[in-house]
């Protein structure tokens, strides 16, 4: 039978109880969470470029043909070539369904759950959307490349590797903005009578959404500063799509073109000049001004205070207790932005402990908790069908705030149903091989009320018996 | 079938939701109301642009229309102010008179974030910090203390914030997954009643949303998050056009943050007007005779700048363009007390000025149509806003 220590240590912390969880965990919970921080896996190392840069690479190639395809067609009436026209596409959703399937196969298969849920959390704090192209093709990439390897860092480099990263940059339209005072904005200006110049997007969002919070004290000409200094931080383009990069070679060298689908700096359309954000004067310093501005952004206590509130709701309460959100928010500030140090603030936390049911599972949370705890494995395009009839098609939340984190956002009525169909359709598929009445023991154990249990002991099948184990109350909070 | 089979099995089942109410000869009880939230911050010079201002075409820069009369050219409402081509449905509605435009609106929100300014527009408060739950269910609880209890409905899997408080609301969104056996279903149910009850709650809601889809034939329908407006708002028109149905109905459609790239008679943008303008003509067809009691309001949490911004898009901004269709609607005019494009007519040098609050409007339909007092539409609806008059929407 699952302790309730033990249930809230693999349901909220981590992903979902697995059979035999509680023999594996034993009694020292906090140990079993802390273990966790230490031992991640290995950066990686020695690959000649990110999977992602090859991914975007592939893309531009992709759209060039179409675009070549699409073109022809137009000046004379020839038959197009749908089959290039639609590769695109279909390797745009190819990639999609296999990083949609990847994020569901680490969370499902994971020994290190916390650690997962981290890396999910963290996801969902920097969101990207794959509505938006190409970032569905590299969604899942992002998480793994930006993200993965600096849960248990500082929060400052997590915040460069992301802002750096170019899922954030095509995203949030950084690629685009130009400085209005930069080499190119001034060439193009001279020869052409139209303006270009910032787009706002991911300054706004870094400071909203990524590090001060919304009531974070910073103002308009905040935002446009931050823009002007991330001017530049671009991604490199390939062939004839980078007619920037063409442009920017002919103004400013070669270095301005930058490594395809990677990383670019590009000082040809970097503002120059010194920005002054929330006070603080940063003076021109290329690459490194930007870095030096999120630097600080990261140090500020509104930005200690937002993150311990987000965690704190995200793994105790909608409502966090204040006085955890204080904890949490001193540690940060206390260690630089170490953030191993704040998580173990929370795993020590009486109040990480009080109430194990607070919280209301995400369709996501729901189905990798479903999947773990019966031990199947979903394929990817069934995956990305279930996880959209349930309310949270995978990496798609729709917007930079990422997927809400609190219960009214999730617990709909037509939901809920959805989630008791999907329960008895799992129920008939596998109702015969499961024993719903220890399944129920080795997941939810203590935490499950008398009517749960006397309803799975009851059932007239096995299939129904899984169904009402999948759809008890405590199963859809953690 | 089985579902239905289940709903009339136990007393304990019927149709107690939020439809059930007895209609106890309200004045307006055959009114309905559908609220379209449309997420992303609208451009609001795109949908409704003002192409008689002397500034519209340099500060549109890329995305300014061309003048009426030529192809892809602003489709006329009067000497300033036209409505983007791709709203050729909405034109036709204001010519029959079901159609007001309204221009220059805003909530009180006055920063640029969405998901602030989502807040404040659906909670109903001034700032986003004081939400106690969305007006559009305050409104709720204001009727059934009336005893006109015949409810609202989201068309989304979860309640949209303006639907969230203590009055039950319904929601309904496509299902591609095969109904649940009644013997499961009431089994959980059982287990909800004796261990949580609000999900039991819930439940019951979402099967009588359920059990009225089920008659209109609307089974079987894709979802998705940039879907197509129409199939929804059809969708909302059989519900509300059922005689046991909700009367109030939210939808939301997202896509209309067009920071980069968003085309001006063609491109993005006008595509996802061509799909609200197609989604409200569903709306108006599939309501029928119902269409005569109805009020449509299209809403957005602000609008974007002014001017083009470095990307051939446009960035956050703060007033925006709404819309007020349907046949109780006093249709056929521009509502706006224009404040201009002059660089000093502008908000902060850069976005349109609000001059108009979006709360009157909100008052405007609850009172006329639902027939809820000043005291309450100025105290618990929108708390704090007596100084806020309604404005006289319907004919």
């Amino acid at each position: 039978m699952l302790k309730k220590r033990t249930a809230i240590a693999t349901n909220r912390f981590g992903l979902g109880a697995r059979p035999g969880d509680s023999a594996r965990i034993g009694d020292d919970h906090e140990g079993w969470l802390e273990a966790q921080l230490g031992s991640g896996p290995p950066p990686a190392r020695g690959a000649p470029r990110p999977a992602s840069a090859a991914v975007l690479v592939e893309v531009n190639e992709l759209r060039l043909a179409r675009q070549a395809m699409r073109s022809a067609a137009r000046d004379r009436p020839i038959e197009p070539d749908r089959d290039s026209i639609r590769e695109y596409a279909r390797f745009i959703a190819q990639s999609y369904q296999r990083q949609a399937a990847t994020g569901y196969a680490a969370a499902i298969g994971t020994d290190m759950p916390f650690r997962e849920r981290l890396v999910q959390f963290w996801e969902n704090h920097f969101a990207v959307s794959a509505d938006k192209q190409p970032v569905g093709a590299i969604a899942g990439h992002y998480r793994d490349e930006a993200i993965r390897p600096h849960v248990t860092g500082n929060f400052a480099n997590l915040l460069t590797a992301v802002v750096r990263h170019p899922a954030m940059l095509l995203y949030l339209d950084n690629g685009q903005s130009i400085g209005p005072n930069s080499l190119l904005a001034r060439a193009a200006n001279r020869n052409r009578n139209r303006r270009i110049g910032l787009n706002e997007n991911l300054a706004r969002e870094i400071l909203e959404l990524h590090t001060l919070g919304v009531d974070g004290g910073y103002t308009q000409d905040d935002v446009i500063e931050l823009a002007r200094s991330l001017t530049g931080w671009s991604v490199g383009g390939s062939g004839g799509a980078d007619r920037m990069g063409a442009m920017l070679r002919r103004l400013n060298g070669p270095s301005d073109a930058g490594a395809p689908g990677e990383f670019t700096f590009r000082n040809g359309v970097h503002e120059p000049g010194g920005k002054t954000i929330l006070g603080r004067r940063f003076s021109e310093g290329g690459v490194d001004e930007a870095e030096a501005v999120l630097a600080f952004l990261a140090g500020q206590p509104q930005t200690a205070r937002f993150l311990a509130t987000k965690l704190a709701r995200h793994f105790v309460a909608d409502e966090p207790p204040p006085a955890l959100v204080d904890r949490l928010a001193e540690s940060y500030l206390d260690s630089d932005g170490e953030l191993t140090p704040v998580y173990v603030e929370l795993i020590r936390a009486r109040a990480s402990w009080a109430d194990p049911l607070a919280k209301y599972k995400t369709p996501q949370d729901y189905l990798v908790s479903t999947f773990r705890a019966l031990g199947t494995t979903p394929n990817g395009r069934n995956l990305v069908g279930i996880a959209t009839q349930l309310g949270q098609r995978p990496l798609t939340p729709g917007s930079p705030a990422g997927w809400p984190d609190i219960a009214a956002h999730w617990n709909g009525g037509d939901a809920l149903l959805k989630r008791i169909e999907w329960a008895s359709q799992v129920g008939a598929n596998i109702g015969d091989r499961i024993d719903a009445v220890e399944r129920l023991d080795e997941v939810l154990g203590e935490t499950a009320s008398d009517a749960t249990r006397q309803g799975i002991a009851g059932a007239e099948s096995g299939a129904q018996a899984i169904a009402l184990l999948l759809a008890a109350p405590e199963f859809q909070r953690r | 079938m089985e579902r239905r089979q289940f709903l009339n099995a136990g007393a304990s089942l019927t149709l107690l939701g939020p439809f059930a109410g007895p209609v106890l000869g309200q004045a307006a009880t055959d009114a309905r109301f559908v609220l379209v939230i449309l997420r992303g911050g609208l451009d609001g010079l795109a949908a409704v642009p003002a192409y008689g201002e002397g500034r519209y075409r340099s500060l549109r820069g890329p995305l300014a229309l061309d003048a009426p009369g030529g192809d892809g050219g602003v489709l006329k409402l009067d000497g300033l102010f036209g409505l983007h081509p791709a709203l050729s449905g909405l034109h036709r509605m204001y010519a029959d008179g079901d159609l007001a435009v309204v221009h220059a609106a805003a909530s009180p929100y006055r920063e640029r974030s969405h998901f602030d300014g989502q807040k404040v527009l659906e909670a109903g408060g001034v700032s986003p910090s004081t939400s106690n739950g969305g007006w559009l269910n305050r409104a709720l609880s204001a009727l059934a203390a009336a005893h006109d209890e015949q409810g609202a409905i989201a068309l989304t899997s979860t309640i949209p914030l303006v639907l969230r408080g203590p009055a039950t609301v319904s929601s309904w969104a496509p299902s591609r997954l095969p109904d649940s056996d009644a013997d499961t279903l009431a089994r959980v149910r059982q287990i909800y009643e004796a261990a949580d009850p609000d999900l039991a709650r819930r439940l019951t809601d979402a099967l009588n949303a359920r059990d009225l889809a089920g008659d209109t034939g609307m089974d079987g329908m894709r979802g998705g998050p940039q879907q197509q407006l129409a199939p929804i708002t059809t969708a909302a028109a059989r519900f509300l056009a059922a005689a046991d149905g909700p009367r109030i109905a939210v939808i939301e459609a997202g896509g209309w943050d067009t920071h980069a790239n968003q085309g001006a008679a063609t491109g993005p943008l006008a595509n996802r007007l061509q799909q609200l303008d197609a989604g409200l003509a569903s709306l108006r067809s599939e309501l029928g005779p119902n269409w005569d009691q109805t009020t449509v309001l299209v809403v957005t949490e602000f609008g974007r700048t002014a001017a083009a911004n470095g990307t051939r898009g446009t960035d956050h901004g703060t007033a925006a363009a709404a819309f007020i269709a349907g046949g109780a609607v006093a249709g056929g005019r521009v509502i706006s007390d224009w404040p201009g494009l002059g660089e000093r007519d502008l908000y902060e040098g850069r976005d349109l000025r609000p001059t108009l609050d979006l709360r009157a409007i909100f008052k405007g339909v609850l009172s006329e149509q639902f027939g809820l007092s000043a005291r309450e539409l100025d105290t618990s609806v929108f708390p704090d806003s007596a100084a806020v008059e309604p404005m006289r929407v319907t004919a």
